[in-house]
């Protein structure tokens, strides 16, 4: 996984709220076994609109997704994720995040930024006011900030650290084997097991 | 300490706990299929690793095959691919797996409970969001991202943050043709998409105890739709009813029964949140909107998102009606319908067909629509025609499909057509969920049957 320290890009104003994984990606997108080239799918039904913001020349390069409350909400695919990432997000900021799509982004490296809503608001107007704000994320300060705002948000300390040193889950996770191992040593026995078939 | 069931099921399973860092727990069932797993197992692959514990993985086809033709090899090179892929994985790393024509092949969540698998007391993850479903059994059970996947296969276990506990408790006796799909849309439409958000839910109440195995199972399948990860329900004498016979079923029954009964939240323990809703109040519920909290009793009208107050809400109810194309104040029952979608985890098991079918027999479904009968499982269709359950459906003019997810969200060739209305058994009603530019009302298996033979969204009351 990528390192991410602190980012600047300019911002997609997404004034939806309820953006389901279904929108993000729909499931006729997700029949490939491969981690890449999502970024056809992405906001595939919406994109058909021509008026759709994606579309808008001014927020094509734009990097940092915000989009309204309950974003990522329904299906757990992380194909999600990835269809962002490829499409070239580095950050999504939205009042409240489906909780499967939170940790599938912060396991991958696309960072999830929770605002309070009128921080979203704000951040609308003056991205839409002005398309090539530069919007700096800092994971290093855990700030967004822009033209001289700058507003703070929470992030545990062992995500934060995990993301700007780039580790994967899986890598630390196998460093405890000894723990894994004892807990399987007195696990309960009346637990099923797949195998044998019966 | 007291302490609610889900933290005296995360509790056991924690491996290791430190300060500062996520809990790493124990996972005793990790459901695969193929949609979320390839992309795990080659991650497996280039980092040389193995599955650590392939007796506690199982695998099924569900999301993209077909339910027709299932004989013959899947048309779609795409999808072909993805069930090969995981074939493939499967016999490489060791893992179970019930194919497309295997008698225990079916949707992912209706193959673990009806194996005995899923028992009281585990911990069940899969890359589906509506594993919420296994927390029917008093087990905690909750859908993971394929980055997770991935992790599981390789250490049994996943990092995870404690959640929050929610109480629900439904009070009461459900009014007569008032089911658990109908309560469960009743409760997301009172706490909303996000209202479960960093909860696990616990289902209790008198009328949850009344509920069979399957209604708890059509619950605790949707709590994802209010935001909550897991929802469960403590296992009582109709969970072991249920699980007693089943092939995985455990050898040393008496002491699994004990363990069992020990799994309930202690009188004394607090929950960080609770409701309490009134059966005797709830009616049979249909969804109008684009997300499923957007749902009203079916005796109601469309609403008017001018005298929606919140101006997020309203906006969002302008847009699901444009996209639903809907008008304010229409009747929800003088909505047409054009397909009639039986099926899904949510409502594709043999109760669900029995229901429905009681309510079709000897009557035809209205010639404006088209009516799919989409069994969850091989070992539910084999059950239903046993039951003579496939000679109703079809002589009323549905048609009687295989097992599969089907149009519950249109990866197969099952799907809506751009602007077709369906009245579906499954649990999203999101724009475009079961084809493109289709448009779906969430509705119960009773609803479902009833609006079939009338043409528009009723319930049996109405026949
Ligand atoms: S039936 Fe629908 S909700 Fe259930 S696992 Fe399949 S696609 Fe997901």
């Amino acid at each position: 996984m990528e390192k991410f320290n602190t980012h600047t890009g300019t911002a997609l104003p997404l004034r939806r709220s309820n953006v389901d994984t279904d929108q993000i990606i729909p499931a006729v997108y997700l029949k490939r076994v491969t981690r890449s080239g999502y970024e056809d799918g992405l906001f595939a039904a919406w994109r058909k609109d021509p008026e759709f913001v994606l579309n808008k020349a001014e927020f094509k390069a734009a990097t940092i997704l915000v989009a309204g409350q309950d974003f990522g909400t329904g299906s757990s695919r992380e194909h999600a994720v990835w269809a962002l990432q490829n499409y070239g997000f580095k950050a999504v900021i939205s009042s409240r995040f489906a909780d499967i799509f939170r940790s599938n982004s912060l396991k991958g490296g696309l960072l999830t930024v929770i605002l309070p809503q009128e921080s979203v608001e704000a951040l609308w107007k003056a991205v839409e006011a002005n398309p090539a704000l530069a919007i700096t994320v800092s994971l290093e300060d855990r700030t967004v900030s822009y033209d001289g705002v700058s507003l703070g948000f929470e992030l545990d300390d062992y995500t934060r650290w995990r993301l700007m040193e780039g580790l994967d889950d899986i890598g630390l996770t196998l460093k405890q084997t000894d723990s894994i191992d004892a807990f399987e040593n007195v696990r309960s026995k009346l637990k099923p097991a797949t195998l044998p078939v019966k | 300490m007291a302490r609610t069931l889900a933290e005296k099921i995360w509790h056991e399973h924690v491996v290791r706990s430190v300060q500062g860092e996520p809990d790493l727990l124990y996972i005793d069932l990790h459901l695969i299929h193929e949609v979320t797993s390839a992309q795990a197992f080659d991650g497996l692959r280039l980092a040389g690793r193995k599955v650590r514990r392939p007796e506690l993985t199982i695998a099924t086809e569900d999301h993209n095959t077909p339910t027709q033709n299932i004989d013959r090899p899947i048309a779609d090179p795409v999808s072909k691919l993805q069930v090969d892929t995981l074939r493939n994985n499967c016999a490489e790393f060791g893992v179970r797996i019930h194919s497309l024509g295997d008698i225990d092949q079916g949707i992912v969540h209706v193959v673990g409970p009806q194996l005995g698998l899923t028992q009281p007391g585990m911990t069940i993850v899969c890359g589906d969001s509506h594993t919420s479903t296994h927390g029917a059994f008093g087990a905690l059970a909750f859908g993971i991202g394929t980055s997770e996947v991935e992790h599981v296969l390789a250490t049994q276990t996943l990092p995870l943050v404690r959640p929050k506990t929610m109480a629900i408790n439904v009070e009461g006796e459900l009014p007569a043709g008032v089911t658990a799909k109908d309560l469960i849309l009743a409760i997301i439409a009172e706490i909303g998409t996000g209202g479960g958000q960093g909860y696990v839910l616990e289902y209790r109440g008198s009328a949850i105890r009344a509920l069979s195995m399957e209604g708890r199972m059509t619950v605790c399948n949707m709590s994802i739709e209010a935001g909550a990860r897991a929802g469960l329900i403590a296992p009582d004498q109709t969970t072991f009813d249920y699980i007693r016979g089943r092939a995985h079923a455990p050898e040393d029954w008496d002491a699994a029964v004990a363990y069992w009964t020990t799994l309930t939240s202690d009188a004394d323990a607090t929950f960080d949140r609770e409701i309490t809703i009134k059966a005797e109040e709830l009616a049979p519920f249909v969804t109008w909107g684009t997300n499923p909290a957007q749902g009203l009793p079916l005796s109601q009208n469309v609403p008017d998102p001018a005298l929606i107050q919140d101006p997020e809400a309203r906006g969002a109810a302008e847009r699901a009606l444009e996209y639903m194309d809907l008008k304010a104040g229409t009747p929800l029952k003088k909505i047409a319908i054009d397909t009639v979608f039986l099926g899904s985890c949510t409502n594709g098991r043999i109760e669900d067909l029995r229901v429905a079918a009681a309510i079709l027999d000897g009557k035809h479904i209205a010639s404006t629509l088209r009516m799919l009968v989409v069994p969850g499982s091989a070992r539910v269709r084999l059950q239903a025609e046993a039951e003579g359950l496939d000679k109703v459906f079809i002589e009323a003019g549905a048609e009687w499909r295989n097992a599969g997810c089907s149009m519950c969200l249109g990866m197969n060739p099952d799907q809506l057509a751009p602007g077709e209305r369906s009245a579906s058994t499954s649990n999203r009603n999101f724009e475009g969920r079961q084809g493109k530019g289709g448009r779906t009302h969430l509705v119960s298996p009773l609803v479902a049957a009833a609006t079939a033979i009338r043409g528009t969204l009723s319930s049996p009351a109405d026949l």
